[in-house]
């Protein structure tokens, strides 16, 4: 702060007019914009080349008659490859259809949610699976699950009186024990389970 | 550091003498009453939720008033997030704008109008959210459906601040006619900035009910679109957090300097962090929607980048603020690398406050910066970190500024004296350890997983790992209820306290700068260059989505056709 003289002030546009910025405030504000930079890369690279993703535009649907609708009339599970698994789960007040989802470990899980009614959320506890459900939108994320055990499935937005009981979950079973929950008769071995299901696609 | 302290050289339109008329501080304390009332009752609900999170559940016993956990929320965000923040400002804003400038306002009648047009509104909204027929939370997204009084009286509040704005423009206006070619004082270019800004910001909102939510309450419309709903809101929903958080940042920069006995250490650094939160307040509410489906991905990054760039002044204020309290402090005779802020006035129930708000907000800061990590959102989105957080910020680091404002402007507006100082200090000592303990423990339950807006005394998915976090947050309440009981009943006391003689009512306290705003650049005073960037970075940050999503908008969600609440 001793760039500047007082000088005979004119209280006009004197072109020596500076901000005066201290030396130390100088360097504080260039530190600043350095973490900066450092947190935009690090989202950046986490986002777009390490598969951290948000959800973006999926598709739309019209709330009114997605219930009618195919995939939406009959919500669930299906195995579209060995090992890699989508699920339609509609959020209405106050349950998720279905409550339940079981996959192998090691299992690839697309999820696309979306609501006839009001918004909801639908967040998998312990994941990076943390949706909005809009009505007329489609929310979709993925995530592999590595872990045998459950992971509860809860409705995270306001949606009425029965908010709080709004739940369902993720059972991640071993390889071995696969339920015939999967549409799939063969449910002894998962390696055939998931070779018969190949042609459950749509 | 070296420090010249040169504003000897120039004193000039800083700390006035102009005093403000009995009819001019009765206006202003019209509005600090409303905003204590609407914090007083808000605020009784506030612990509610966090006793039934440890399983006593008070609103069982309030039932034949308060129908659920859910009104009593509603009615504690509305009325302490919305209400007690923006009457307080306004009036504030009325304060800092005649004591800055020096002068009445040049048509206090456009004022008295926005004043009364805010009162009609709060109650048209207070009808239907006590008959719980808006139970619908403060971010009312719908096509969750209140009445349409609800919408019409949030409508009236922000346009009674816009009415008030417009007096304030005016009044800047009247006075750089009459002192052209001299800065505009801080505490009064400040808050106008903050007006300004609020103004933009709320062009969201207004659209989203004027076109959407008003006729569909009102049966003309049978349906709305929800996504393009969200992104209204959110459109005024982040910069509303600017707008409660630039009042406390007048009183930082251009007040507190004042009552811990320095100056502010940079007149033109202040100027420079408005002017940003001018500009990039706006273009960050898709930071907001980061979780949601119908953004593409690029426009949710983008904002995410945007409010890396809001965080740079809130960087400026730290340093400015706190150097110049260290100034102080030295100045008091502190020493040593910490020593200076043990010698600052912690006997003074308004610094202290002021402080604590300040020390906590810097852990909001941190999280807020999370929250806008783009994918990192995915970890924290609508669980209880997130009102862990805001209870940080606007109910802490904005709050108990204004809190510690009052301190002297409740005094200063009525001609009493505070009632109880050390009682005062009590109060701001609870407010900061139970937020302290509230919050801590509402950020560990949400990394865990914990939804927000939730009684989760009662969800049935709550494992028992979280019931000590679930206690703290019931502690916290309880300590929070206490504080703030106190602090209603201080502001009573002192109210219906005598009239004490003149030299023992605190005066506005206004800070020097130590380098004179006249040596300021031109261009940190002028309003055109920085409405033209908000402007521009308005259109290429939100225009091309907004546009898409309003192309092509699909009324088509209906709501639910039972009873939700």
């Amino acid at each position: 702060m001793t760039e500047t003289a007082p000088g005979p002030s004119t209280g006009s546009d004197d072109p020596n007019l500076t901000m005066g910025i201290d030396p130390y405030e100088r360097n504080w504000m260039r530190l600043s914009i350095a973490l900066l930079v450092a947190f935009a890369a690090t989202i950046t690279v986490a986002g777009f080349s390490m598969g951290f993703a948000v959800p973006g535009a999926d598709g739309e649907v019209d709330p009114r008659t997605v219930l009618e609708t195919e995939p939406w009339s009959s919500p669930g599970l299906r195995e579209i490859s060995p090992g890699v698994y989508e699920a339609y789960v509609v959020a209405q007040t106050w349950s998720f259809n279905p409550r339940e989802l079981e996959v192998p470990v090691g299992s690839e899980l697309t999820i696309y949610v979306t609501s006839p009614d009001v918004q909801h959320g639908f967040s998998v506890r312990d994941t990076n699976v943390n949706m909005q459900v809009v009505p007329g939108q489609v929310s979709k994320l993925s995530y592999t699950f590595d872990e045998v055990g459950e992971f509860p499935y809860i409705c995270n937005e306001y949606c009425g009186q029965g908010h709080a009981a709004m739940y369902g979950v993720v059972n991640v079973v071993p390889a071995s024990a696969v339920s015939a929950g999967n549409d799939n008769d063969n449910a002894s071995d998962s390696a055939e389970a998931q070779g018969d299901a190949d042609g459950q696609v749509d | 550091m070296t420090v010249v302290d040169r504003s000897q050289s120039r004193p000039r339109n800083w700390d006035n003498d102009y005093e403000l008329t009995d009819s001019e501080k009765r206006f202003v304390a019209q509005h600090i009453y409303v905003a204590i009332a609407a914090l007083f009752v808000g605020s009784l609900f506030g612990p509610l939720q966090a006793f039934e999170f440890s399983g006593v559940d008070f609103y069982q016993y309030i039932e034949p008033v308060i129908k659920s956990y859910y009104q009593g929320l509603t009615l504690h965000g509305v009325l302490n997030a919305l209400v007690w923040t923006t009457f307080f400002i306004v009036g504030f804003t009325n304060l800092t704008t005649m004591k800055g400038l020096g002068r009445p306002l040049s048509h206090p009648h456009i004022n008295r109008i926005g004043f009364w047009v805010m009162v009609v509104g709060l109650l048209t909204t207070a009808f239907p959210i006590l008959a719980n027929s808006a139970t619908v939370l403060y971010t009312f997204y719908p096509p969750l459906q209140a009445s349409w009084a609800f919408y019409l009286g949030l409508t009236l509040v922000v346009v009674g601040s816009w009415i008030e704005g417009l007096g304030f423009y005016l009044t800047l206006h009247a006075w750089r006619k009459e002192n052209r070619g001299t800065r505009s004082p801080f505490i009064a270019l400040g808050g106008i900035i903050n007006a300004a800004m609020w103004q933009i910001a709320t062009l969201g909102i207004a659209v989203e009910v004027l076109t959407m939510l008003l006729p569909w309450s009102l049966g003309i419309t049978d349906a709305t679109d929800p996504e393009l709903a969200r992104t209204y809101f959110w459109f005024t929903g982040h910069p509303l957090v600017y707008f409660w958080l630039l009042p406390a940042y007048v009183s930082w920069y251009g007040m507190l300097p004042k009552q811990v006995g320095g100056k502010l250490f940079s007149d033109s650094l202040a100027r420079l962090a408005f002017w940003m939160f001018l500009i990039v307040s706006v273009p960050v509410g898709f930071h907001h929607q980061f979780t949601d489906p119908g953004v593409p991905q690029t426009w949710k990054f983008i904002h995410a980048l945007l409010t890396y760039a809001v965080f740079f002044p809130s960087m400026i204020t730290a340093f400015t603020v706190i150097a110049s309290l260290e100034y102080a402090g030295r100045k008091r005779g502190g020493t040593g690398l910490v020593g200076w802020i043990r010698t600052l006035p912690w006997d003074d129930p308004s610094v202290t406050a002021q402080l604590l708000g300040a020390i906590l907000f810097m852990f909001g800061g941190i999280g807020g910066l999370t929250n806008a990590s783009y994918n990192l959102n995915l970890v924290i989105h609508n669980t209880a970190w997130v009102p862990g957080h805001f209870h940080l910020t606007v109910a802490t680091a904005v709050t108990l500024t204004f809190m510690g404002v009052t301190y002297w402007m409740i005094p200063h507006l009525t001609g009493k004296a505070l009632w109880g100082r050390r009682v005062a200090l009590f109060q701001t000592w609870t407010w900061f350890v139970g937020m302290i303990i509230f919050s801590n423990a509402m950020h560990m339950l949400g990394l865990l997983g914990a939804p927000r807006r939730t009684p989760l005394g009662k969800a049935l998915y709550v494992p028992e790992s979280w019931d000590g976090h679930l206690m703290r947050v019931s502690i916290g309440g309880a300590i929070l209820l206490v504080s703030v009981l106190t602090y209603v009943y201080i502001m009573v006391r002192t109210i219906a306290g005598p009239k004490v003689e003149k030299a023992l009512v605190p005066a506005v306290p206004v800070a020097q700068p130590l380098r004179p705003s006249q040596q300021t650049p031109l261009w940190l005073d002028r309003f055109k260059p920085w409405l033209i960037g908000a402007g521009v970075l308005l259109v290429i940050a939100y225009g091309p989505q907004l546009v898409d999503q309003i192309f092509n908008m699909n009324l088509n969600a209906p709501g639910s056709d039972i009873d939700l609440w």
